[in-house]
């Protein structure tokens, strides 16, 4: 049960993006930059990123629709999404991805906590500069993310079969497409 | 010391956007809707919402530049020790109380807010965009605390630079680069 008025229709983050279309804007905005945008890390690398550390702060939307979008990503691997949330160290994924969700791991909990060696262990597995950013960015509003959909108390489904098709759709359209459908106009104008 | 290689001389989060300015713009939009633009939380109150979560975070930039914003925007700096110290003791509206105890619950786990500390805040005369907006300011500030923090960004303790810093963020606000300290 939200709570503030939420639209009954809209589960998760999009009825508190409706809610406040200024700041659903911006929040639409970073995600498309940093799980769609070109990269050298792939879609489907990023929004596993994104999933674990949702998983981590166990927000079941956040977790359950990255989750789509990274199985959509990755050819329908609904396990090994699975896989990662449960023990990515043993997932058929790369050292290099490895590594930098140990890092998104230690962000979730306390940016404090990366330490020289962590970083090294990623450059090792051939981790850029830029790569390591944007896995610490994602890590980090992923925390924000997770609060945002956890603090209004919004509605989560849990039945994975809900992100399944919506998970499609985002991994085609990218964020700020998808949100046009229920943010007002004036939100939407300035998006790209 | 920078995880990365950062554009030297740029302090905290100023790094990172330099860094990285396709991340940076809708980052300071963001902190510049929730902060700084027309609201009916007083911008001193929203600045000290964001300073308590980076308090509480333990993040000394963002906590420093906050706070000096906070200071600026009240024109009152012992205020802004007061609620760091206790903000339940301190002088300021039972609204305010109310919100930054919601605020302190996001900073820790957005599912620890309960319908009474809700309930506590509307009692206080918050409204719902009142609530909204303290949730998404705590999940914000640990959002870019952990940034700040998980970069390894330079952290300077030299209160001029913070209330230099903490003015010009008063005055314009979130969407223009701060100057590199030298």
């Amino acid at each position: 049960m939200p709570h503030i008025p939420l639209d009954p229709d809209l589960p998760g983050i999009r009825g508190a993006m409706a809610f406040r279309p200024e700041t659903a804007k911006p929040l639409n905005e970073l995600v498309e930059v940093l799980l769609r945008h070109p990269n050298s890390l792939s879609a489907g690398e990023r929004e596993l990123i994104a999933t674990y550390v949702s998983s981590r702060n166990c927000t079941q939307f956040c977790h359950s629709i990255h989750g789509a979008v990274a199985a959509a990503h990755l050819g329908g691997n609904e396990d090994l999404v699975r896989q990662v949330k449960v023990d990515f160290m043993q997932a058929e994924i790369s050292p290099k991805l490895k590594a930098l969700l140990s890092i998104a791991g230690k962000v979730q909990q306390d940016g404090k906590l990366v330490t020289p060696a962590d970083i090294e262990a990623a450059r090792r597995e051939g981790a850029t500069d830029m790569e390591i950013h944007d896995t610490v960015l994602i890590a980090a509003a992923f925390c924000m993310y997770n609060r945002y959909v956890d603090g209004l108390g919004t509605n989560q489904p849990a039945d994975p079969a809900f992100y399944r098709e919506r998970g499609k759709r985002v991994a085609r359209e990218g964020y700020v497409a998808a949100s046009e459908e229920y943010l007002a106009p004036h939100s939407s104008a300035a998006a790209h | 010391m920078p995880h990365i290689d950062l554009p030297a001389g740029f302090p905290g989060i100023s790094a990172g956007f330099q860094f990285r300015p396709e991340t940076a713009k809708p980052m300071r939009e963001l902190a510049h809707v929730l902060l700084h633009l027309p609201n009916s939380l007083t911008p001193g109150e929203r600045e000290l919402i964001a300073s308590h979560v980076s308090s509480r975070n333990n993040c000394h930039f963002c906590y420093a530049s906050h706070s000096a914003a906070a200071a600026c925007h009240l024109g009152d700096a012992s205020l802004v020790a007061k609620v760091k110290a206790d903000f339940t003791t301190a002088p300021i509206s039972e609204k305010l109380k109310a919100l930054l105890a919601i605020a302190g619950k996001v900073q820790e786990d957005g599912k620890l807010v309960t319908a009474a500390d809700v309930e506590a805040a509307r009692n206080a005369g918050a409204t719902d965009t009142e609530l909204h907006d303290t949730v998404l300011i705590a999940a914000a500030f640990c959002m870019y605390n952990r940034y700040v923090d998980g970069l390894g960004t330079w952290q300077p303790h030299n209160e001029e630079m913070y209330q230099a810093m903490g003015k010009k963020l008063a005055e314009s606000g979130y969407t223009q680069p701060v100057a590199a300290s030298r």
